[in-house]
């Protein structure tokens, strides 16, 4: 009964935080309503026993959303002031679309003769996910390393306003960076 | 809470971030939109997880997606800088010679 | 050395006794600070001491409470008083909800089986809630000491999450009770010092403190308490001390042996340890320069981070031989 509650709580603020997202003026309360639609998200999970995974969600997205907050206010230059912005392209075409699959995804969870359960949780499920991850699961982790791994390298190379000739806040060089870029790094 | 109501409430997150995805114009407001997708997913897993499989490959492939969100991210950013620096904008529309 | 009895979750309610026990070694950290500045009277920019006149001593946490509770509440122009609030009032509730999983000698809140997962997640709700605190007041100094904030936080959050693994890896599990057990023979700051050291430099740097606490600094007129004042204020500094409060008291488990200790109870050594260490945190602002975050950055991924590394490298060996 408590766990039925908590769960249509938490879905409701997830949903609604959710559509806040596209709905506020402030690039700062967007990133901030992602972010509670997140943490509801991971509060769901913890419910359903996903103790370490539901954790780390709220973890890793809040951290994501504080960085994130820093480039919607540097790219979309909003101030607090609350600046009505209304900055869409094919509204109908895209509400139609997101309502028909809507539909269609409701339609399929109620159609569906699900399975019924099979197996229970293991008693410690935190345990169960690190020995998975540690045995038969390993090659996954490995191959997710590797691609962390190649998104920094990747990330860094397409960001930063250097290139081969240093970067762009190294003094005499970065002069020369700094004029073929005037927004380009430095301080 | 069945396993059905917590569909429909994937359902609703996974359309509000379509819809955010599809009719947003900035690169940053795009990439919001594909997260609350995401997020969608995460629930997914996780009430098949429970109600349906609650194995320990049910929770590897949550961490596998929270991965994907991290690198959606990063890569996200790092094109949003590298066309607002080029261009001086990071609207979606003024970017359309990248397609093809 | 008595056998460290295994940690027993307490009712929840018990959760208004650890805000009144935040509460008070909050107040004793701000009274340590107080009576520090009384001996330096150098009247500093920070403004625990009453910044007028001489400080108040141990009194001054009660001083600047009456103080701040009858200044006028003052608000910026386009304020955005919904994100400001949450930032100014979030960092006490932080503190709270790291407390929870900490055990006072063998009583806990809340005995996650992932309680040291928690206090991390809970240290990044720092990141978002002060960067709020910054931006909400529409106000440059503010905003520049919220930017500056997460800046320093990239620097310090990963040295910080390999230092809070480093026990867990020794113990086994992520469980604060499993970890305190696992300390029953020997002290986790014998086997990992630079965990330890590690983990305090990073209690000071998400607390706004010290020679992290360039967000507040002097040289942006107080960068996020420019704005802020009465009771607003009165939050945001209570918040910075509860932080540290809460820092310290994680320490005792994770590095300390929890409450294991001669003739004392085990919750009264509990107790006794995060003072210990709250102190040494509350006396280094007055030691150490500030740090800037740009400055911070390199040290912390070219040296810090290596150096963790080596040394969970080292408790994994350890622990795998025995």
């Amino acid at each position: 009964m408590f766990t039925s509650i908590a769960f249509w709580l938490l879905a409701v603020i997830a949903v609604v935080s959710g559509a806040a997202v596209f709905r506020v003026d402030s690039m700062a309360r967007a990133t901030y309503a992602l972010a509670v639609s997140f943490v509801a998200v991971g509060a769901i999970l913890l419910l359903f026993d996903l103790d370490y995974v539901g954790v780390i969600t709220i973890l890793m997205m809040m951290m994501e959303m504080a960085i994130m907050g820093v480039f919607m206010i540097m790219f979309m230059g909003m101030n607090p002031a609350l600046m009505p912005m209304d900055m869409v392209h094919s509204k109908k075409a895209s509400a139609a679309v997101s309502l028909s699959v809507f539909v269609m995804l409701s339609a399929l969870a109620l159609l569906i003769p699900w399975p019924s359960r099979r197996g229970s949780p293991d008693g410690d499920v935190t345990a169960a996910l690190g020995e998975a991850l540690m045995e038969s699961k390993m090659l996954v982790m490995l191959v997710i390393s590797s691609i962390l791994f190649a998104t920094i390298v990747a990330s860094l190379v397409l960001a930063n306003p250097g290139g081969r000739y240093g970067q762009a806040s190294d003094g005499a060089i970065g002069g020369k960076q700094r004029a073929r870029h005037p927004d380009g790094g430095g301080k | 809470m069945t396993l059905e109501g917590v569909l429909i409430v994937v359902a609703a997150l996974f359309c509000v971030g379509l819809y955010g995805a599809l009719s947003q114009q900035a690169i940053v407001m795009v990439m919001m939109g594909l997260e609350l997708m995401l997020n969608g997913v995460i629930l997914a897993v996780a009430a098949f997880w429970w109600f349906l499989a609650p194995a320990p490959e049910g929770q590897v492939l949550l961490l596998v997606v929270i991965a994907a969100m991290t690198v959606e991210m990063a890569m996200g950013f790092a094109v949003a800088t590298l066309v607002h620096r080029s261009r001086g904008s990071d609207m979606t529309d003024m970017a359309g010679d990248l397609s093809g | 050395m008595p056998m460290i009895e295994p940690v027993v979750q307490v009712s929840p309610l018990w959760v208004v006794a650890a805000a009144v026990l935040l509460g008070i070694l909050a107040m004793s950290g701000a009274a340590f600070n107080g009576v520090l500045a009384r001996r330096e009277q150098t009247g500093g920019p920070l403004p625990a001491t009453v910044r007028t006149g001489r400080s108040a001593g141990a009194l001054t946490p009660l001083v600047e409470t009456a103080r701040l509770l009858r200044q006028r509440r003052r608000s910026s122009i386009a304020a955005d008083a919904l994100l400001w609030r949450i930032g100014i009032g979030g960092l006490i509730v932080a503190a709270l909800l790291m407390v929870t999983v900490i055990p006072l000698g063998r009583w806990t809140v809340a005995d996650l089986n992932v309680g040291v997962v928690w206090f991390n997640a809970m240290d990044v709700m720092v990141w978002a809630l002060v960067w709020m605190a910054g931006w909400g007041a529409n106000s440059a100094h503010s905003l520049i000491g919220g930017y500056r904030f997460l800046a320093q936080a990239l620097s310090y959050e990963l040295p910080l999450m390999f230092a809070l693994i480093t026990p867990a890896v020794a113990a086994g599990s992520l469980r604060v009770g499993d970890v305190v057990a696992a300390q029953s023979s020997l002290w986790f700051i014998v086997t990992m010092p630079v965990a330890f050291l590690i983990f305090c430099a990073s209690v000071v740097a998400f607390s706004v403190w010290g020679p992290f606490s360039s967000a507040a600094g002097s040289d942006i007129a107080g960068g996020i308490l420019a704005e802020v004042s009465g009771v607003d204020r009165l939050l945001l500094l209570a918040g910075r001390y509860a932080l540290l409060a809460a820092g310290a008291a994680f320490a005792v488990p994770m590095f300390l042996g929890g409450g294991a200790g001669p003739v004392l109870p085990d919750w009264a050594w509990t107790l006794v340890k995060t003072l210990l260490v709250l102190g040494v945190l509350i006396a280094v602002r007055r030691r150490l320069p500030l740090i800037r975050p740009d400055r911070l950055a390199v040290p912390a991924w070219m040296i810090v981070l290596p150096v963790v590394l080596l040394q969970i490298l080292v408790v994994s060996l350890l622990s795998v031989r025995s």
